[in-house]
């Protein structure tokens, strides 16, 4: 699959998808893991980034800039829900002085 | 050198992204996270996407992450509790992620197309000219969507975080 031997000159777009695939991956393991909200949310923005990079390598490959724009507004979308999901974070921590999101539970049952 | 260079910011962004899961310091993680968002950036260049790659580090590394690390620090978020893993998973748990990395890694090399391979400059499509261009004709609707859907997450925030007045 992966070639031994000397280095291609050139990488193919397949090994930017199994990268962002990768990235992806090891975003939502720390989404599932993690039980600080902070980190959690952090994962989120890493699976966001991991989508980023295929929007761009497909780009590439269509030799087309729509996926640059797509990448755009995912950046957009992303730093909106920072600003929200961070004011919500303060006001948990403001109501329940945690950030243990096993804690925060009282929507449970 | 494009393998190189390639594979050297594909080891720090995987690297960063597995030490950002491990770390039990939310600071460790948001550096971590840095870590990954410069690397990107770095291949966005190497795909062609220079506005990208700018606005990456300016939006993400920039305003994102230094919003992330002020609340952190003003939270004084501390190392979270260890998680209690089962033993199946503490030593099932890496070898099966590797597995299951090896066999994406094979469907993608599988369900993608032979395609050219990814040469510096050979996409010259993304430059700001041309994605300006692009967002200001065909993305014209959706661009001014964002604006509004940006102003309901200023006034979201700031009423998420007011203090209560009575």
């Amino acid at each position: 699959m992966i070639p031994l031997g000397p280095l291609p000159a050139a990488v193919p777009p397949s090994w930017y998808l199994i990268l962002s695939a990768i990235l992806f991956a090891l975003g939502v393991l720390g989404f599932l893991l993690r039980r600080n909200i902070i980190t959690v949310f952090m994962s989120i923005e890493l699976m966001l980034n991991a989508v980023n990079l295929s929007f761009v390598t497909f780009s590439y490959v269509l030799k087309r800039v729509d996926g640059h724009i797509f990448s755009f507004f995912v950046m957009v979308v992303a730093a909106a829900e920072a600003a929200v999901g961070l004011a919500i974070i303060l006001t948990v921590f403001k109501n329940r002085q945690t950030l243990e999101i096993d804690e925060v539970s009282s929507l449970k049952n | 050198m494009d393998t190189i260079l390639f594979l050297i910011f594909a080891a720090i962004a995987v690297i960063c992204g597995i030490n950002l899961v491990v770390q039990t310091h939310p600071i460790s993680s948001a550096l971590s996270l840095v870590g990954v968002m410069g690397a990107l950036a770095a291949l966005y260049l190497l795909l062609g996407g220079e506005f990208i790659a700018a606005a990456q580090l300016v939006v993400y590394a920039g305003a994102i992450m230094v919003l992330f690390v002020f609340v952190i620090m003003l939270l004084n978020a501390g190392t979270e509790k260890r998680l209690n893993v089962r033993p199946l998973g503490k030593y099932l748990g890496a070898p099966l992620l590797l597995v299951f990395f090896g066999m994406m890694a094979y469907l993608i090399q599988k369900v993608m197309p032979p395609s050219s391979p990814v040469v510096f400059g050979a996409f010259q499509g993304g430059t700001a000219a041309e994605i300006g261009k692009s967002l200001f004709t065909v993305y014209l609707l959706p661009f001014e969507v964002t604006s509004v859907l940006i102003l309901i997450a200023i006034l979201g925030a700031i009423v998420l975080a007011r203090k209560e007045v009575d």
